[in-house]
């Protein structure tokens, strides 16, 4: 598998990203947030977490006009793999490549903890390594993660079996406890969780592994 | 625009006394112009001169075969092997953050992490150490609210994992709340950079974000009571921008792999006039700085003010002239300013110029070396009186009083609020002891922790100090570290004031005592002082930070407990209840003595839990609270119950020094006293844990109440 990781100015969690990536066994390539195109060749494209731009004006709202997430989008409209981690989750709403919102925290709190998640549908190559139903441990870590999406969008993620994890205990009011949704193609994945921080025994917890070893079997270069 | 004249008043006003000023005219000769008095106020003022205090801290224990670099650069430097060291400093942002919590703890963070990268060390592992007044003064609610969402606003998005702190409340910081920042960060031990400016006429470059009127007068305003204009005060707090800060951290670190950077010294107190003194002084050489170059952010700044701002994330540097372009474009990619701002010189000399004037021309080595050093009268802490009696107590009543403090209650509602995750290296996060990160890449891990008992210093500055660093070196321990070295935070009263002095002096000798017994020398530090308002001080409060090192992440002593394993004590315990939390959480009195520490038992103690590690389940230290804290926290935190067959009061509360609880199953219980005889270290088996409910003597209470009561407190308290 080639993936590309995208570096934002205040990207704080590319680094972790490309890391589990390459531990599950791909080719990763760094990509800068002023290029206009992405690397040839590649499988999926990860967006980071971090604070792309401060966090000023919106949550991801700056990153969504840099140049290379134009790249990024074509890539998504072309059938490449996207999968965008907390602020990478910010910034594939702002871009449109996944509906609904990322409000402030019901609490008005950063939230910092690990979480249960249920696995709310396995029909995706990011959530294949689980079975539906599966409740796994995952740290989250953001300030806003609420996510918001009217009636209908959320009627249709729902129809569309397009939820791909919940919260067990909902930590920042997400509308129906929604951690993470899937495009209409379901080869975008956005979540507010972070499985790159458990992906390993050192973090206390390995159900994000699943994730990154499923991806890169399934995208295998030829 | 027309200068001040130079009168007492506005010499008065710059915080310098007329012996100093009197000297500042023996060093020139002459009048100093505003500037040049500016510049002075900046550079003798306490927080930047420690003219208090620098006759005591060149007592303290500051080399060790690990220790790379000591005090007196922007962190401590200390070899943790196969060619890594980790550099790592304590800062306080104490007055800023009274005045602006938010700001004034984001900015401490700011600073402290600064400190760090600019060493050429990334940044892997914060702490902060807070002290409020009590809960119900009205400003204390609001300042824990400020100072927590500052810190966490500036860590989490600069992406540095914040993995252990302390917080307290007590009475003494009502008017004076200390914020304690730390910061760690890795580096190759042979890639260290250093302050020191070195060749002549090289070019002097400014960097990061522009210069605004921000913190003009901020180290100066850091170094006076309290009192009540306080909120006029307001202005000289800098306002943080992360977002900045992370760019111009990853801009330093990829300038110096290209081989660029000679020298290079963050601004931070006193800005620019701080950090060009600082190049020139320790590279023996004079500097021209040309302020007209200068990126600013408003118009028509004065050079006073230009010299004095403490507008964040902004850097100095000195590069190598054939590097410039390459250094320039790092700077372009990152969106950052770059500006040659002057020079090098080879004369002793601190010129600055605008506007085609010169409006300093100061000799350079007198800016620091002459800096006046006062040898403060002191008086010794007289010994307590003895104390009181104290009430016997049900023991399940006097846990309920300190879980259902905010002191000891459980600090979710803190921790939370930091990102303790990132950089996916955290093996250990806040809320369970010494919070641990892996070196990245390697097995290796580093913990940290960071301590100190304010009232035990009130009553007993030696003993207290030293119990600080013992306390660290027990928290270390306890995860299965080796305590490699130490940073302090010197947090006190007026020094012009002989008890409070002697306070700042007992305290120095206990640490450095613990500090040479303990072979965890002092690599980094900081001192605030004149910590009072309207004369009232805070409680002596020299906060320690420590950094361990353990060899494998699998030698982690682990913290979870099961039903059925042996609860251990180690070490001696006499039930000393003097200055203890359970007299003050439950009767609300701090009299008696802190307990004593006796170095060579914290040594034995400590050499024989490393010695033992592969036996222990779970390990945690002993500290207010005793074993009654310390229990119910082990068994809490994996939601089991704990029987200690004990209900004794002094056993229970008792704070004794040199002492862990162990959890261990039963063989490995045995071989464990079988080792500790042989070693010549106290233990005992005082109990179990298992079951549902907490059980001390005959008293007994369900585990899930008293987990309600601790995990709801301090958010109920808040509230």
């Amino acid at each position: 598998m080639r993936a590309g990781v995208v570096t934002f100015p205040g990207s704080n969690a590319d680094r972790d990203l490309a890391e589990s990536f390459r531990k599950a066994g791909a080719d990763v390539t760094m990509v800068w947030h002023k290029d206009t195109e992405l690397p040839a060749g590649l499988d999926i494209v990860g967006v980071p977490g971090g604070f792309s731009f401060g966090d000023y004006l919106r949550c991801g709202a700056i990153a969504a006009q840099s140049p290379i997430i134009r790249a990024v989008k074509d890539f998504a409209d072309k059938g490449g793999h996207v999968l965008g981690v907390c602020n990478g989750f910010q910034v594939l709403t702002e871009t449109g490549l996944l509906p609904g919102a990322l409000l402030r925290n019901a609490g008005l709190h950063f939230v910092c903890r690990t979480v249960g998640l249920k696995v709310a549908t396995s029909s995706s190559v990011f959530t294949q390594g689980y079975n539906a139903g599966d409740e796994i441990m995952i740290p989250i870590a953001h300030h806003d993660g609420n996510y918001f999406a009217d009636e209908a969008t959320l009627k249709r993620l729902q129809d569309e079996d397009r939820i791909a994890f919940t919260y067990t205990a909902n930590p920042n009011g997400s509308m129906n406890d929604i951690a993470g949704i899937l495009s209409e193609n379901r080869r975008v994945l956005g979540l507010m969780p972070h499985p790159e921080r458990a992906s390993e025994s050192a973090h206390g917890g390995t159900d994000g592994a699943a994730m990154f070893r499923v991806l890169a079997e399934m995208l295998a270069t030829a | 625009m027309q200068e001040p004249a130079i009168t007492e008043e506005l010499i008065a006003s710059h915080g310098l006394k007329p012996g100093e000023y009197a000297l500042i005219l023996e060093i020139i000769g002459r009048e100093p112009t505003f500037t040049e008095l500016g510049i002075f106020s900046a550079m003798w003022n306490e927080h930047c001169s420690y003219k208090s205090s620098k006759k005591w801290l060149r007592t303290l224990p500051t080399k060790g075969p690990q220790v790379i670099c000591g005090p007196g650069e922007n962190a401590g430097v200390v070899d943790i092997g196969d060619g890594q060291a980790v550099v790592f400093k304590m800062e306080s942002h104490n007055h800023p953050s009274y005045i602006e919590p938010y700001q004034g703890a984001a900015t401490g963070v700011g600073g402290i992490l600064r400190d760090v990268f600019t060493m050429g060390a990334r940044p892997i592992a914060a702490m902060n150490a807070l002290s409020f007044g009590r809960m119900d003064h009205p400003k204390t609610r609001s300042l824990v609210a400020g100072v927590v969402a500052g810190i966490g606003g500036y860590g989490n998005a600069f992406g540095v994992p914040t993995v252990g702190g302390e917080v307290r409340f007590h009475s003494a910081y009502d008017g004076n709340c200390l914020v304690n920042a730390f910061a760690a960060g890795l580096a190759d031990a042979d890639k260290i950079f250093y302050s020191a400016a070195s060749g002549v006429g090289m070019p002097v470059v400014y960097l990061g974000a522009k210069t605004g009127r921000d913190g003009v007068g901020g180290a100066t305003m850091a170094s006076a009571e309290f009192d009540e204009t306080i909120e006029e005060k307001r202005p000289t707090v800098q306002v943080g921008d992360p977002f900045t800060e992370k760019r111009l951290m990853e801009a330093c670190l990829e300038l110096m792999q290209t081989g660029a950077v000679i020298s290079i010294q963050d601004m931070g107190a006193a800005g620019l006039t701080c950090s060009a003194v600082e190049m020139g002084d320790k590279g023996d050489l004079g500097i021209r700085l040309d302020l007209d170059l200068v990126p600013v952010r408003e118009t028509a700044m004065t050079a006073y003010e230009m010299m004095l701002s403490e507008s964040q994330e902004r850097m100095l540097m000195v590069l190598r002239p054939e590097k410039e372009a390459e250094a320039k474009a790092v700077f372009d990619k990152w969106d950052l300013d770059f500006a040659i701002v002057g020079e090098t010189i080879a004369e002793d000399r601190f010129i600055i110029l605008h506007g085609g004037e010169v409006k300093a021309d100061l000799p350079l080595k007198a800016l620091s070396g002459n800096a006046p050093e006062y040898d403060r009268p002191w008086e010794p802490t007289p010994a307590p009186a003895p104390m009181d009696d104290v009430p016997t107590i049900d023991p399940i009543d006097g846990l309920k009083a300190l879980i259902g403090s905010p002191n000891y209650a459980e600090k979710a509602w803190v921790y939370e609020q930091y990102d303790s995750t990132v950089m996916a290296d955290s093996v250990r996060t806040p809320g369970w002891g010494a919070g641990i990160v892996r070196v990245h890449g390697t097995d290796k891990a580093l913990a940290f922790t960071s301590d100190v008992t304010p009232r035990y210093v009130r009553a007993n500055p030696e003993a207290g100090g030293a119990q600080a660093v013992a306390e660290a070196y027990r928290n270390l321990t306890a995860v299965g570290a080796l305590p490699l070295a130490t940073t302090d935070n010197m947090n006190f009263g007026n020094p012009e004031k002989p008890e409070i002095m002697g306070q700042f002096v007992g305290a120095i000798k206990g640490i450095g005592a613990a500090c040479i017994a303990l072979d965890m020398p002092i690599v980094s530090g900081n001192v605030s002082l004149y910590n009072e308002t309207d004369g009232q001080p805070i409680l002596p409060t020299p906060t320690i930070g420590a950094v361990g090192l353990i060899s494998s992440v699998e030698d982690v002593i682990g913290r979870a407990v099961r039903d059925g394993l042996v609860a251990l004590l180690v070490g001696e315990t006499t039930g000393h209840l003097g200055q203890s939390a359970l007299l003050a959480e439950v009767f609300h009195r701090e009299d008696g003595d802190a307990p004593a520490v006796d170095l060579q038992a914290e040594k034995a103690a400590g050499d024989f839990i490393r010695a033992k590690h592969a036996l222990i389940a779970a390990c945690t230290d002993l500290g207010d609270g005793g074993l009654a804290l310390a229990a119910f926290e082990l068994a809490e935190g994996s939601g089991v119950g704990v029987h200690i067959d004990s209900g004794e009061t002094p056993f229970l509360f008792g704070e004794d020094q040199a002492r862990y609880l162990i959890a261990a199953d039963f063989d490995s219980a045995e071989a464990l006293v079988l080792a500790a005889s042989a070693a010549g270290v106290p233990i005992a088996t005082v109990g179990k844990f298992g079951g549902d409910t907490v059980k001390y003597g005959g008293s007994e209470a369900s585990l899930a109440e008293l987990s309600a009561l601790y995990r709801g407190a301090f958010a109920g308290a808040l509230a």
